[in-house]
């Protein structure tokens, strides 16, 4: 290889540490090759935007302490009840989460041991995943039936800012978990169609996503039985 | 554990087919960066033909302004603008300018097309989140635009939107009934595309480097676009709940922001308890981190190109790449000195004065950094290098009068006025755009694979850089005298004697303006006319300069990019050329 | 080229600079107590930044001077030191100046924002509203009135919605459009807005406060100087925010209680 001269007290570091030797060709640990995995990539997408979206509830979060301290017409009022059921059951659909992706998990171990259980594992998989989907579309009636029962006591949307900020954190929440569903039907589709490879379905990068709107509602659950 | 498998190393996506998955609904990043310039395009010469219109009623208030009346009958009769039209146009500039031009031409267009090339990626990491992020911008730009035709008058608050005046609906005047509420759904829609836009650019820069590409490898230009998209994330992600907020004030009867007892057109406003201030907390805490997206990509732009046309390595790119990263962190700490004025706590003017004097300091490194790299060059003048050269020095006017008004007892003078108006344009609108101009210049053959006309760019240098200095320099003087900002005419008795400086500035954007018709020409004339470039016509190191003008489809046609060197090896002795391409093997010693 | 540039940007260096020292547009006298120290630091300020801005265009222009040399032997330098000393440089310099012009700059800005009004302060009411300044005195009882929004009525004079028929305070109570004060004399003003924000700007005085709806907010100063000054809004309030303003008569004690006089005599 040829060799180039710098100007002295040049400001450049070197490849090979002044060893003299070629630089290193080997990838350095912590990065990827060339077009990152699917996985990796969609799994650090998956984290840059639950971050943004923690970020907007946190800003919501403060809008609704400044709100309370500006003025004296907040007026308290009791959460329905259904609203803890409703959490069990986004926890629950959590844990089916993590057994689905255990048997899925377990798959490559069983395709190299030639086992048939490939096709048990892949179909109990996907059974877990419908038990989620399920439980979170339960959960989600139940915010509607929370919904109703405040309506039942006429707090609406403008009633009060403690309606207010009901109705916006726990609708809000509901949309992003309705899209979440949304990620996990083609999560779903995916798996069906390649017979359970999860590492191409997204199915960590979705459950990045849910158990995230899990968290994220029992931060919501704490905050609205505090301060509502 | 990640390894890649062959089916993965394969393209992202195959080659596109058809006129409109090749050119309308693309997935290619490069195809992307361009409709995001287009955008820009389109916006900076709408917003620069709103402050013509500014400039020319402060000056001359009563000439009427030929074809005005075509425009709004009902806010130019006869041609001479009513006052709450020139603020719907005040308002509509400035939110054209920040949103449309300032976020999307340094940072989208630019970034999109080169972020993946620069560290040797095939395309971003999530194609079609990145087209759906350009085309829900240009909806966010459709609806901004809607917001101009209808019957009561574009909205009026300014880009700054302050509650309870745009919070309270149609009562508190003209521009403030639809117009407003058309706004605060656009910038809503802006900040859905922002976010998708920035969690693209984290992934890839995170994710999809090629073998050799470490972050310390990463050219300038890359890192500021990075910086600039944690910021963005963040950033954006406190806009749209302030406009979802905003929104629900103004459509849903709620009270965040409008206390109660206002009394409007003598209506007593059916709102009560909410907070005018959080509106303020909740935009400044965006609109600051908002002012660095804006700025920071053409940062690392000048940072990118001064070094290939100086022949020698940029000083001190660690440091600079430091300075970037500190700022970013920094942008969070400052709102409140947009708000020292506003009735929030006094003993709180400290807590935000400090850091904001504080990021002056990585803003001072970042400069002198430039200045110096300068020092001992070899420099090849043409347009690009004579804009980033243009750019330190309007970048350390715009960032002097910063000084002032991060001290709150200084800004309890200069607060709205001109003397602010000259500080952001300086930084903003004239920095932050010679960025751009150095970027177009710079890139326009690695784009298009032809080069721009020299002669014709250099003019349009030269006439713009005396142009903005004549506009934009007297307004500190305004400013000093006491000159308020956002008036629609100058009545007051102390006021009168400033508009012959008025007038001075009103001509003097008017011959810059049409010096930017220049620019327009060019990129049009050369787009088909210029002459064919090369591969690499600035004898650049880093990787988009190794490939074609314009690069494949897939930006390396198939090759797998190895990086040995940093972007900064100018000034080498290299087999008789004096620089060493990134993707060169080439070794580099200490003589 | 690269000459060109760097004459350029010194013969716009210079000329800028010398409008600002040539104060050929300025701020207008001070006539307040708490405005000198501000002045002080605005022209502190100035010093120091304009050595900065002189430096910094000064040094680009040469550096690009000399980068301009075309003499084909020549090879390029690294900046002495490299990035080092320019880092620490940066960080001394720039971080002495802040920390200079924070610790006197607090004592301007406490005294007009932090530190409370006189006790014999003269206490006046203003209200901001879409697009005028008013402004009340408590009259010969004292007293301020209560306000009462639902009974503002522009057409009849009753800007501030005070209820005279019920509200004993109220009846003396004077109201006008202009800002009349005695000179020499502390003001205690008290901001609230009718409708939407505005803010009260008194270049002269050196004071700058927005009104929000929803608080009320002191302002106080004292005027040093007899005569007449504007005062204007500035804050966005609307089509009408241009033409907002009203006048600040500071006059002699004497003038000031006669005017006082006349006005609750009506």
């Amino acid at each position: 290889m040829a060799t180039t001269t710098l100007p002295p007290g040049a400001d450049i570091t070197f490849d090979d540490q002044g060893s003299g030797k070629p630089p290193e060709l080997a990838p350095r640990p912590g990065y990827v090759m060339q077009s990152g995995s699917p996985a990796q990539k969609s799994e650090t997408g998956m984290l840059v935007a639950v971050s943004a979206i923690g970020m907007s509830f946190a800003a919501f979060t403060s809008a609704m302490f400044v709100r309370q301290d500006s003025s004296t017409d907040w007026q308290h009022f009791q959460l329905p009840h259904v609203l803890y059921l409703n959490t069990l059951i986004l926890i629950g659909s959590s844990v089916t989460l993590q057994l689905s992706r255990q048997r899925f998990a377990a798959i490559p171990q069983a395709a190299q041991r030639a086992s048939a259980s490939v096709k048990v594992l892949s179909a109990s998989g996907i059974y877990w995943l419908y038990l989620t989907a399920a439980l979170g579309l339960i959960f989600v009636l139940g915010q509607i039936l929370a919904w109703r029962n405040l309506a039942v006591q006429g707090l609406f949307l403008a009633t009060n800012p403690s309606s207010s900020f009901f109705y916006l954190f726990t609708a809000l929440h509901a949309v992003h978990l309705l899209g979440g569903m949304g990620g996990l039907f083609y999560v779903l589709r995916k798996l069906i169609r390649d017979g359970g490879a999860a590492e191409t379905s997204g199915l960590s990068a979705f459950s990045i996503y849910w158990h995230f709107m899990d968290l994220l509602w029992v931060y919501l659950l704490l905050l609205l039985a505090i301060r509502i | 554990m990640h390894e890649t498998s062959a089916a993965s190393v394969a393209h992202q996506h195959a080659a596109p087919t058809g006129f409109i998955r090749k050119h309308i609904f693309s997935l290619d990043h490069k195809v992307i960066g361009k409709q995001y310039y287009g955008l820009a395009l389109l916006a900076v010469f709408i917003g620069m033909v709103l402050s013509w219109l500014m400039r020319i009623h402060l000056g001359w208030p009563a000439w009427p302004i030929p074809l005005l009346d075509k425009l709004s009958a009902v806010g130019a009769p006869q041609g001479v603008m009513t006052p709450e039209y020139y603020l719907s146009l005040m308002t509509m500039h400035g939110t054209i300018m920040v949103f449309f031009v300032l976020t999307n031409a340094p940072f989208a267009a630019f970034g999109n097309y080169f972020l993946p090339i620069q560290i040797g990626a095939e395309d971003m990491a999530f194609p079609r989140f990145n087209m759906m992020s350009f085309w829900v911008t240009f909806t966010a730009f459709l609806v901004m635009m809607a917001a101009f035709f209808v019957s009561d008058g574009p909205p009026i608050s300014g880009w700054t939107a302050y509650a309870p005046l745009s919070a309270v609906g149609g009562d508190a005047g003209p521009g403030l009934a639809l117009g407003q509420t058309l706004w605060a759904i656009s910038i809503a829609i802006f900040c859905i595309a922002s976010l998708l836009g920035a969690l693209n650019f984290i992934a890839t820069t995170l994710d999809l480097r090629t073998k050799g590409m470490s972050l310390a490898r990463m050219p300038a230009s890359s890192w500021a676009w990075f910086v600039t998209a944690v910021i963005s994330l963040l950033a954006f992600a406190v806009l749209l709940p302030a406009c979802i907020l905003l929104i629900l004030d103004r459509v849903a009867g709620t009270s965040f922001f409008i206390p109660a007892g206002l009394i409007l057109s003598d209506k007593m406003q059916p709102h009560a308890g909410g907070s005018v201030l959080l509106w303020q907390h909740l935009f400044w805490f965006f609109g600051h981190p908002e002012v660095y997206i804006a700025i920071l990509p053409s940062i690392g732009i000048v940072c990118h190109i001064l070094p290939v046309f100086a022949r020698k390595p940029l000083l001190g790119p660690r440091a600079a790449v430091g300075c970037m990263i500190a700022t970013g962190f920094l942008s969070y700490m400052v709102w409140g000195h947009h708000m020292f004025v506003s009735g929030m706590s006094p003993f709180s003017a400290n807590l935000f004065s400090v850091p904001t004097l504080i990021i002056t300091i990585p803003m001072t490194i970042l400069t002198l950094l430039l200045i110096c790299s300068v020092y001992g060059a070899k420099m090849r003048f043409t347009a690009a290098s004579l804009f980033c050269l243009g750019f330190i020095s309007v970048f350390i006017s715009g960032g002097i009068s910063g000084f002032f008004l991060a001290q709150p007892s200084i800004d309890i003078y200069l607060h709205a006025t001109y003397f602010v108006v000259a500080h952001f344009h300086f930084v903003m609108a004239v920095a932050s755009l010679f960025g751009v101009f150095a970027g177009t210049y710079f890139w326009f053959p690695k784009m298009f694979g032809r080069m721009m006309n020299e002669p014709l760019g250099k003019l349009h240098f030269w006439l713009t850089f005396i142009g903005v200095y004549c506009i934009f320099m007297p307004m500190h003087y305004l400013g000093l005298a006491g000159n308020v900002r956002r008036y629609s005419a100058f009545v007051d008795d102390y006021l009168i004697p400033l508009i012959p400086v008025h007038k001075f500035i009103t001509i003097a954007a008017l011959l810059t303006g049409a010096a930017q018709f220049i620019f327009l020409f060019n990129l049009i004339w050369s787009r088909f006319k210029g002459p064919v470039a090369s591969e690499n016509p600035w004898e650049a190191t880093s990787l988009e300069w190794s490939t074609t003008s314009p690069p494949p489809f897939d930006n390396f046609a198939g090759r797998h990019m190895v990086v040995f060197n940093g972007p900064n090896e100018y000034g080498v002795q290299n087999n008789g050329t004096d620089f060493v391409m990134q993707v060169s093997p080439e070794k580099v010693s200490a003589s | 080229m690269g000459k060109l540039f760097a004459v350029l940007v010194i013969v716009i260096a210079l000329i800028s600079v010398s409008f600002f020292v040539r104060h050929t547009w300025w701020m207008p006298t001070d006539i307040s107590t708490t405005g000198a120290a501000i002045d002080h630091q605005l022209d502190e300020t100035m010093i120091e930044t304009g050595l900065l801005f002189l430096a910094g265009q000064l040094v680009l222009g040469l550096f690009v001077w000399q980068a301009s040399d075309k003499n084909p032997a020549r090879k390029i330098k690294i900046f002495p030191g490299g990035s080092k000393p320019v880092v620490i440089a940066a960080i001394f310099v720039v971080g002495i100046e802040i920390l200079a012009l924070t610790f006197i700059g607090s004592k301007a800005w406490a005294a007009v924002n932090i530190a409370p009004a006189a006790a014999d302060s003269l206490h006046i009411d203003v209200q901001a509203e879409q697009f005028a300044f008013y402004f009340r005195y408590a009259g010969p009882d004292g007293q301020f009135g209560g306000l009462h929004p639902d009974k503002i009525d522009d057409g009849n004079g009753n800007y501030f919605g005070l209820d005279p028929a019920n509200d004993v305070a109220a009846r003396d109570d004077v109201v006008v459009g202009s800002l009349v004060v005695p000179v020499n004399h502390p003001i205690l003003l008290t901001l609230h807005s009718k409708d939407v924000g505005h803010s009260f700007y008194v270049p002269v005085l050196r004071i700058q406060q927005d009104f929000v709806p929803g608080l009320e907010i002191p302002v106080h100063f004292t005027a040093t100087q007899t005569g007449k000054f504007e005062i204007v809004c500035t804050q966005l309030c609307g089509l009408g925010h241009y033409n907002m303003k009203a006048y600040l008569q500071v006059m002699s004690e004497p003038d000031y209680e006669q005017w006082l006089k006349s006005q609750e005599g009506q």
